[in-house]
């Protein structure tokens, strides 16, 4: 379905269920250079178990109109809007790498629009090294992958895909090869620089699940168990041999792990 | 730290796709030979249903044995999803009724395998799916023919067996310029000597049965989405861009943004055609691709050398094989096929005072290592007389458009040491030679 969001259409993935504004809602929110495309199978569940699931596709993004926010914040304010033009007033947000910096900078701000955090793959902060960022500026297909092999776990460089017939490398691969020209470099530039203290982090009193992967090679499962630590009501789920990618390596631990979390 | 690299294509065709099964250990793939799978619970099985987890229901829409082969094709080709098929002709078909519908209308090169000419030809317009054949080197030719119901163009790598190459960069355009993408068959290349999807191709399909199984020993297929066509901006194929009632309403290109083709191809054509891939002809493929790109490689070089034997054999009219300068795309052949233009070749012998025809037969007849039947890319060296066998539904005038005439013989060339598979061509060479009366 499509909302209007700051002027300019916004693509929402459903999970094949309309929306009712009598069910309670979970957002899910994309990482760099992806769309909603990475959340289908949770987004399916969530919607055919009493929620309405919305899987964005953020500005510049996938089947979004706009530009890409230059900063965590602007992306922030933009899903904000989403859910005013939804008129959804609580929502869960469930964030994957820079959707999960979006989510806490939403949760952090505007408190009383988010019920429950889920944040998968996350670090605060989530520095992008020199090489990444040279790469996706100037020569943006060895930063995508970059991005592709360190993004998924290392044994899984050349299998198994939990999901019959599909190579997770080639998707992923593939999928970045379909982002706008420049998204890339926005997205790891708003990643590197975004910065949440203590006392904001401590101040996000709802309640958060952390999920790491203990192959995940650009947020650590260490960055991640850091990050719960220093959330106000953080609980963390770590999942073997999982890398970063893990909607896609292990979909039903990702449900699983939701599932047992989010309450309506 | 340095930039990664993706897993070479040698190393892919060995592993791609499995792992130790973790139930077991076992190194090799295990042959799942199951109809079904048990559901954990109720809810599990609603949810592997209605594709909110990833799993296997029923061996006819997916198997962990078929889901090996499959990722594995798909990773050798750079392509998101693949789909084994029960043959060749059943990916062809898959991939056809995928994003056909009657009244829907394809552009093909006349240089075709004969299988795929009677599909083509004779039954689809039964469904109301028309097509226009036209002359594969003809670019011209390609953007005359699509018409406004035109939702395909299709050829193959190199042709069987005229041994055609495909102008992938230059028909792709052309297909997408019109909105509309290029389904090639690579069969005769494989994913070690020819790369389609990067080339411009949208779908690839295969006949497993010859060089990626190798050894003649099963019948398969598989469908690949390249995944890079954009079927909605295309908005001519509702198929994949609006809901489909027989799947709640999913619409496909919405559902996956890189593998929606196959993702309707598996949860419509595999359901409701049923053309799938058995668990023991996957793991028999799966054999072979360990080995691909250690026997194209003597495929190729075995072919070069046959070629040029038979070029300078006095009972020979004519050798026609892409790396010939001869050839009509040789120039074509280096561009795109760098690693070699396969390991099929065709040839004429010399009419003398009795025809072709008669002195193909006695040719075929004095072979004893050459295997005389319908099939390619075995380790074994094969023969056939295609007028009379593979392409005998043709006349003449079809013959000559796919390449090939009345006293064409085709070879597939093996794995075996050269020099006998040249003693034994010599010998039934003079022998067609001296029953030509040339």
């Amino acid at each position: 379905m499509k909302f209007l969001v700051q002027q300019q259409p916004a693509y929402v993935y459903t999970g094949g269920k309309n929306f009712d504004a009598a069910k309670p809602s979970v957002v899910f929110i994309h990482g760099t250079a992806n769309d909603h495309s990475v959340w289908t199978m949770q987004a399916r569940y969530f919607a055919h178990h009493g929620w309405n699931a919305l899987a964005i596709d953020l500005p510049g993004h996938g089947k979004s109109f706009g530009d890409a926010r230059t900063s965590i914040a602007s992306a922030a304010d933009w899903l904000v809007n989403l859910l005013d033009n939804g008129t959804i007033e609580r929502a869960a947000l469930v964030g994957h790498s820079m959707g999960s910096l979006i989510a806490l900078d939403a949760a952090a701000r505007h408190p009383s629009r988010i019920s429950q955090l889920a944040l998968i793959g996350s670090s605060v902060p989530m520095p992008v090294s020199d090489v990444l960022m040279d790469a996706a500026k100037t020569h943006p297909q060895d930063a995508f992958d970059m991005l592709n092999i360190w993004g998924h776990a290392p044994q899984l460089k050349w299998g198994r895909n939990p999901t019959p017939g599909t190579s997770l490398m080639m998707a992923g691969a593939r999928l970045h090869a379909q982002s706008h020209p420049g998204v890339l470099a926005k997205d790891l530039a708003a990643c590197h620089a975004f910065q949440m203290d203590d006392a904001s982090l401590a101040g996000i009193k709802m309640p958060a699940l952390i999920v790491a992967g203990t192959s995940d090679l650009l947020t650590p499962a260490k960055a991640a168990q850091a990050l719960a630590a220093r959330l106000g009501n953080a609980t963390m789920v770590t999942l073997h041999d999982a890398g970063h990618s893990m909607m896609q390596e292990a979909p039903g631990k990702i449900v699983d792990a939701l599932k047992s979390f989010l309450k309506p | 730290m340095s930039a990664p690299s993706y897993t070479r294509l040698e190393t892919l065709a060995v592993h791609a796709g499995q792992s130790p099964d973790p139930a077991t250990g076992a190194r090799a793939v295990p042959i799942y030979q199951t109809a079904s799978f048990v559901f954990p619970d109720t809810e599990t099985a609603a949810s592997l249903f209605n594709l909110e987890r990833a799993g296997h229901v029923y061996s006819r829409i997916s198997n962990p044995t078929l889901s090996v082969f499959e990722e594995r094709m798909a990773a050798l080709e750079g392509a998101p999803a693949a789909i084994a098929t029960a043959s060749g002709q059943a990916a062809l078909h898959l991939g056809l009724a995928t994003l056909m519908s009657a009244g829907s209308h394809i552009v093909a090169s006349n240089a075709l395998y004969g299988g795929s000419h009677n599909l083509l030809a004779y039954t689809l317009p039964r469904f109301g799916i028309e097509t226009t054949f036209v002359n594969g080197r003809d670019l011209e030719a390609w953007k005359k023919a699509i018409r406004p119901n035109t939702r395909l163009l299709f050829g193959e790598t190199v042709g069987n067996p005229g041994l055609d190459v495909l102008n992938i960069p230059a028909v792709a355009a052309i297909a997408h310029n019109a909105g509309l993408p290029l389904m090639v068959d690579a069969t005769l290349t494989t994913p070690f000597l020819s790369q389609p999807i990067e080339q411009g191709a949208d779908i690839v399909m295969h006949s497993a049965t010859k060089f990626l199984s190798g050894h003649g020993v099963v019948i398969g297929g598989v469908l690949i989405d390249g995944g890079s066509f954009d079927w909605e901006k295309s908005g001519k194929f509702p198929t994949l861009t609006e809901p489909y009632d027989g799947f709640h309403g999913m619409v496909m290109s919405e559902e996956s943004s890189v593998a929606a083709f196959a993702l309707r191809a598996r949860r419509e054509g595999l359901r409701d055609f049923g053309a799938t891939m058995a668990p023991m002809t996957a793991f028999q493929i799966l054999q072979g691709l360990e080995t691909l790109h250690v026997r194209m490689p003597r495929h190729v070089d075995n072919t070069r050398k046959i070629a040029q034997f038979l070029s300078g054999n006095k009972a020979v009219a004519h050798v026609n094989y892409p790396e010939l300068l001869s050839h009509p795309d040789h120039e074509l052949a280096k561009q795109l096929l760098p690693n070699g233009a396969g390991a099929v070749l065709s040839f004429d012998l010399k009419a003398g005072s009795s025809s072709a025809k008669e002195a193909g037969k006695v040719f075929i007849e004095k072979l004893s290592l050459f295997s005389h039947l319908a099939n390619i890319g075995d380790a074994k060296s094969l023969v056939i007389h295609p007028a009379s066998t593979t392409h005998f539904r043709m006349d003449a005038d079809a013959l000559k458009a796919a390449g090939i005439s009345e006293g064409t013989i085709r070879l597939s060339v093996g794995i075996e040491h050269i020099d006998d598979l040249t003693e034994d061509l010599s010998k039934a060479l003079y022998a067609a030679g001296k029953a030509a009366g040339a």
